[in-house]
C-alpha cells in the first residue's frame, strides 16, 4: 500500500530540488541557506513522505528562515501563519465576511417583495427564497485565511505555522485535521481538499511541551547551535563582505561566549548582526574595547552584558590557544 | 528487513522513547524513501521520525549505533557464509549490508540440525570448532540462534546476564562437552589431561562469547528498565537515608519530575468567562457594522502567575530535605519565574542571588556558611522575614517552609507568623519528622499548624512533587 502511495506522489511531481538529500541542500544553498545534513534529511522526506516537519530549537538559529528558503528554492508561494495566545479558527482558517453579507441582505430587502410578486402559495415563495440563502454561505462570501489559503494554491505552497507554542491547546487539536488530511471542513459548504499538499512547517520555541497527537503526526527536526565551521559557512554566505580574519575570530568568540553561564544564548541571527555591526565601524580585528562596546549587539540582558563584559580578554585569549 | 526495523523499534520502546504505531508505519515508508544503503541518512531519516524530542532524539543517537552496529556484523557474517556455502543465489543483491537478519531467521528450524550434520555428526567436536573461532560467520549465527530461544532480549537487569549466558550455552549444547569434560577428566592418563584441558579451554571460550553476547543485548534491551526500577526504588526512599552514590541519580530524578510537573501546569494563562460579556469591547469591536453585534467579545479572566516565597531550614537536621526541596524548585524555574528563597538556622538571609548565580552545590555551601549553624530559632526568622522583606510576600503568594519546626524552646513568635500567614494567599509547611513527632520534645509544630493553609510531612521525591503539584494546582 505504502508503495503505491509513495510511487503516486512521486510520479505525480517532485520538484527538482527535492529528488534527492543531496539535491535539498544544494537548493537552500542556492536559496543562501546552509544546512545540515538533518535539515535536508527532513525536507526530503516532509515532501515524500507528505508529512508536516515540526522545527524546534533556541530562538535565532534559523527556523523560519529555513522555511523561507525552501519556499525561494522551490519557487512557491510562502504562507505564513503567525501563532499567539488567543488564535482561533476565525483567524487561521476561514471566515464569513459579514460585512458582505449584511449587504446583500440590505439588496435582497428590497428585492423581496418583487422576487415573491408571482408566487402563488407559501411554499413556493419559501422555495424562492431558499435558493437565495444558500448564497450567503458559499464561497464569494468566504473569506480564507492563512489554512485555507494553503489549501487552494494550486502551485503547490509552503506553508510556515510559527511559533505554535504559543497558540492555546485549542488551536492544536484544529490543526490536526489540516496537517494529517491536508483539508479545511467547513461545515456550511463542505471539505475542501487541497489541490496540491503543500509543504507544511511548524516552527516551535519548547516554551511548552506540545501535544503528542501533533507530535505523532509531525516529523521532528531539531536545530541546535551550529558548531563553528557551519557557522562560520552561514556568516560567509550572509555577510559576504566579511575578512575570513575577523569572521574565524569573530565565531570563536560567539562559541565561547556560548559555553558562559548566561541566561540568553546569542544565536546564528545575533552573530550575523554582529558581522554587519564590525564591518559597518571598519573593524578588521576584534579588539577588547570593540568587542565591549558592541556587545550589546549579541547579548539582550543586562546582566549577561555585564558577565561577558569582565571576561572579554579571558574569552578572546582562550580561542586563541584553542586556535593555535 | 521488516524485522530489523521493527525489533529496532522494540528497542527504542523498551528504552524508554515512546513510539507509536502510526510512527512505526511512518519509519517503514522512511526505509522505503531512503534505502538501507547509506547508515548515516537512515540515521537522520529515523531520526526524525522516530524521536519527537531531545531527549528522544538521543535515545536514538546511542541506541542506533549499538543496534545497527550489531545488525551490521550479524549480517556480514551471514553474508560470508553464505559465500562459503557455496550459495550465492539466495543472497539478495541490492538490500544492502543489513540484508542478513531475515534470512537467518527465515531458515531458523531446518538449520541448526543440517549444520551439526555438516560438521561430521559429533555435536561436541562442532561446537568445540565453532567456539575457536574457525568460522566465524556461523558462530555469530549461532549465538543468534540461541540467543532466541533462551529469550535473552528479555533480559532486564544487569545481575541476570549470567543466568542468560548459561541458558544460551545450554542451548548451543554445553552439557555434552561438559559431560565429555568430566569423563576425560576421568581418565587419569596424559591424553585424557590434554582432553580436558582443551574441552577446558573451548568451554570458558564459549562462556566469554556468550556473556559478551548477552551483555550487549542488555545494552539495547535492559539499561533503561534496570534504570526505571532504580529509580522507582529511589523515589520512595527518604531522603535522609540517602547515599552519597545515590545523589546523581536523584538529581536526574528529580529534573524529570519537575519537567513532568512543568508540563502539566503549562496551562494558559487566559481563561475566558463565558457568559459575561465584555460590552465596552463589542461595541467598538462592531462600530463597522453599524452596531450590529456579529462579534461578540466576552469578558477575560487572567490567572496569577505562580509566585512563591521558600524558607528553609538549613540546619544539621534538615539540611537534606532542603537540598532536594531547591533542587526541585529550580528545576521549575521555567514555570515558576517568581520564586524568592530564604534559608535560616541562628538567623535569616536572602539566598535567591547565590541559588541563581553560583552552581548549585557551591550555592549550598555558600549559603550554609552565610546563615551560620548553631540553634536553630523559628521565631526569630520569622520575625527577620516580616521586618526585613514583608514587602515579598503579598496576596499572591505561596510561602512555603520547609523545616521540623524544632525552634530549641525559644519563643515560637506565633503573632509574626499569624501575620505571614494572613499576608500570603496560602501557607505550606512541609516537614521532614512523621506525623506522630510533631509536637514532642522542643518541636512547635502544632502550635503553628492553626495558620497553615497545609501542613504535611515530606521526606521522599514523591512526597515533594506531590506537595509542589498541590500548589500549582492553586494556581491553575
Amino acid at each position: 500500500m505504502t508503495d503505491a502511495v509513495t510511487g503516486a506522489a512521486k510520479s505525480l511531481e517532485t520538484p527538482e530540488g527535492l529528488a534527492s538529500v543531496e539535491a535539498v541542500l544544494s537548493m537552500l544553498a542556492q536559496s543562501g541557506y546552509i544546512a545540515t545534513p538533518e535539515i535536508a534529511t527532513a525536507v526530503y522526506l516532509a515532501h515524500h513522505l507528505r508529512k508536516p516537519v515540526l522545527i524546534e530549537g533556541p530562538a535565532g538559529v534559523g527556523k523560519t528562515d529555513l522555511a523561507r528558503s525552501v519556499a525561494l528554492g522551490l519557487g512557491q508561494p510562502l504562507i505564513r501563519m503567525q501563532c499567539y495566545e488567543g488564535l482561533d479558527e476565525s483567524k487561521a482558517l476561514y471566515e464569513w465576511k459579514y460585512g458582505k453579507q449584511l449587504l446583500y441582505t440590505q439588496i435582497l430587502k428590497d428585492k423581496i417583495g418583487h422576487l415573491v410578486e408571482d408566487a402563488d402559495s407559501l411554499d413556493e415563495a419559501l422555495h424562492k427564497l431558499n435558493s437565495f440563502q444558500d448564497i450567503f454561505f458559499s464561497r464569494d462570501f468566504l473569506e480564507p485565511r492563512p489554512l485555507l489559503k494553503a489549501m487552494e494554491q494550486s502551485t503547490g505552497s509552503v506553508l510556515l505555522i510559527d511559533e505554535i507554542d504559543k497558540s492555546d491547546e485549542e488551536f492544536e487539536a484544529l490543526l490536526l485535521e489540516v496537517l494529517s488530511d491536508y483539508q479545511v471542513t467547513v461545515p456550511e459548504i463542505g471539505t475542501i481538499a487541497a489541490q496540491v499538499p503543500p509543504l507544511v512547517m511548524l516552527t516551535s520555541n519548547a516554551t511548552r511541551e506540545l501535544g503528542d497527537a501533533l507530535k505523532r503526526r509531525c516529523l521532528h527536526l531539531h536545530i541546535d547551535f551550529p558548531d563553528a565551521e557551519l557557522e562560520a559557512r552561514i556568516v560567509r554566505t550572509r555577510v559576504p563582505g566579511v575578512s575570513e580574519r575577523l569572521l574565524e575570530r569573530l565565531v570563536a568568540f560567539i562559541q565561547a561566549v556560548r559555553g558562559e553561564n548566561i541566561r540568553k544564548l546569542p544565536s546564528i541571527s545575533e552573530t550575523i548582526d554582529w558581522a554587519r555591526t564590525l564591518i559597518l565601524l571598519h573593524a578588521d580585528s576584534l579588539e577588547p574595547a570593540m568587542v565591549r562596546s558592541t556587545l550589546n549587539v549579541i547579548l539582550k540582558r543586562q546582566s549577561d552584558i555585564a558577565e561577558v563584559s569582565g571576561k572579554v580578554e579571558a574569552l578572546l585569549d582562550s580561542r586563541d590557544k584553542a586556535g593555535r | 528487513m521488516e524485522r530489523t526495523l521493527t525489533r529496532y523499534i522494540r528497542a527504542l520502546r523498551s528504552a524508554g522513547a515512546g513510539v507509536s504505531t502510526t510512527e512505526a508505519m511512518d519509519a517503514a515508508r522512511t526505509v522505503e524513501v531512503v534505502g538501507w544503503e547509506d547508515r548515516r541518512v537512515l540515521k537522520t531519516a529515523l531520526g526524525t521520525v522516530l524521536a519527537k524530542s531531545v531527549e528522544e532524539k538521543a535515545i536514538h543517537e546511542q541506541l542506533f549505533e549499538l543496534y545497527f552496529s550489531r545488525e551490521a556484523a550479524a549480517a556480514a557474517a551471514s553474508e560470508r557464509q553464505r559465500g562459503e556455502g557455496g550459495d550465492p543465489d539466495s543472497g539478495q543483491p541490492g538490500e544492502g549490508e543489513a540484508g542478513g537478519e531475515p534470512q537467518s531467521g527465515d531458515t531458523e528450524d531446518g538449520d541448526g540440525g543440517s549444520d551439526e550434520g555438516g560438521d561430521g555428526g559429533d555435536p561436541v567436536e562442532a561446537l568445540s570448532a565453532l567456539v575457536r573461532g574457525e568460522n566465524p560467520g556461523k558462530m555469530a549465527m549461532a549465538l543468534e540462534r540461541a540467543g532466541a530461544a533462551a529469550g535473552v532480549d528479555e533480559i532486564r537487569f544487569a545481575t541476570q546476564s549470567g543466568y542468560y549466558s548459561r541458558k544460551m550455552m545450554e542451548q548451543m549444547g554445553v552439557e555434552a562437552l561438559e559431560a565429555r569434560l568430566m569423563e576425560a577428566l576421568g581418565r587419569r592418563d596424559a591424553q585424557g589431561q590434554a582432553d580436558a584441558e582443551a574441552l577446558m579451554g573451548d568451554r570458558s571460550a564459549l562462556q566469554k562469547q556468550t556473556r559478551a553476547f548477552v551483555e550487549a543485548r542488555f545494552e539495547i534491551y535492559g539499561r533503561s528498565a534496570q534504570d526505571a526500577f532504580m529509580n522507582e526504588i529511589l523515589a520512595e526512599r527518604s531522603f535522609g537515608a540517602l547515599g552519597r552514590s545515590d545523589t546523581a541519580r536523584m538529581r536526574a530524578l528529580v529534573e524529570r519530575m519537575a519537567k513532568r510537573l512543568a508540563v502539566r501546569h503549562a496551562r494558559r494563562r487566559k481563561v475566558r468567562d463565558r457568559g459575561r460579556l465584555d460590552v465596552r469591547r463589542t461595541l467598538r469591536a462592531n462600530a463597522g457594522h453599524d452596531g450590529v453585534p456579529f462579534d461578540i467579545i466576552w469578558k477575560i479572566k487572567r490567572k496569577d502567575r505562580p509566585k512563591i516565597v521558600a524558607v528553609c531550614d538549613v540546619s544539621g537536621s534538615v539540611a537534606q530535605y532542603v537540598r532536594f526541596l531547591l533542587l526541585f524548585l529550580h528545576a521549575l524555574k521555567e514555570k515558576v519565574t517568581d520564586l524568592e528563597t530564604f534559608a535560616f538556622s541562628a538567623h535569616l538571609a536572602d539566598v535567591s542571588r547565590p541559588l541563581e548565580t553560583l552552581p548549585f552545590e557551591t550555592a549550598m555551601r555558600a549559603i550554609v556558611d552565610e546563615v551560620g549553624s548553631g540553634g536553630t530559632d523559628y521565631g526569630a526568622a520569622f520575625l527577620e522575614l516580616d521586618r526585613d522583606f514583608t514587602e515579598v510576600i503579598d496576596r499572591r503568594t505561596t510561602v512555603l517552609i520547609l523545616g521540623d519546626g524544632r525552634s530549641n524552646y525559644s519563643n515560637p513568635r506565633l503573632d509574626v507568623f499569624k501575620q505571614i500567614a494572613d499576608q500570603a494567599k496560602r501557607l505550606v509547611w512541609l516537614c521532614p519528622e512523621p506525623a506522630p513527632n510533631w509536637g514532642s520534645g522542643d518541636s512547635c509544630l502544632l502550635e503553628y499548624r492553626p495558620f497553615c493553609t497545609v501542613l504535611t510531612q515530606c521526606s521522599t521525591v514523591i512526597d515533594l512533587e506531590r506537595a509542589l503539584d498541590e500548589i500549582l494546582m492553586a494556581y491553575d
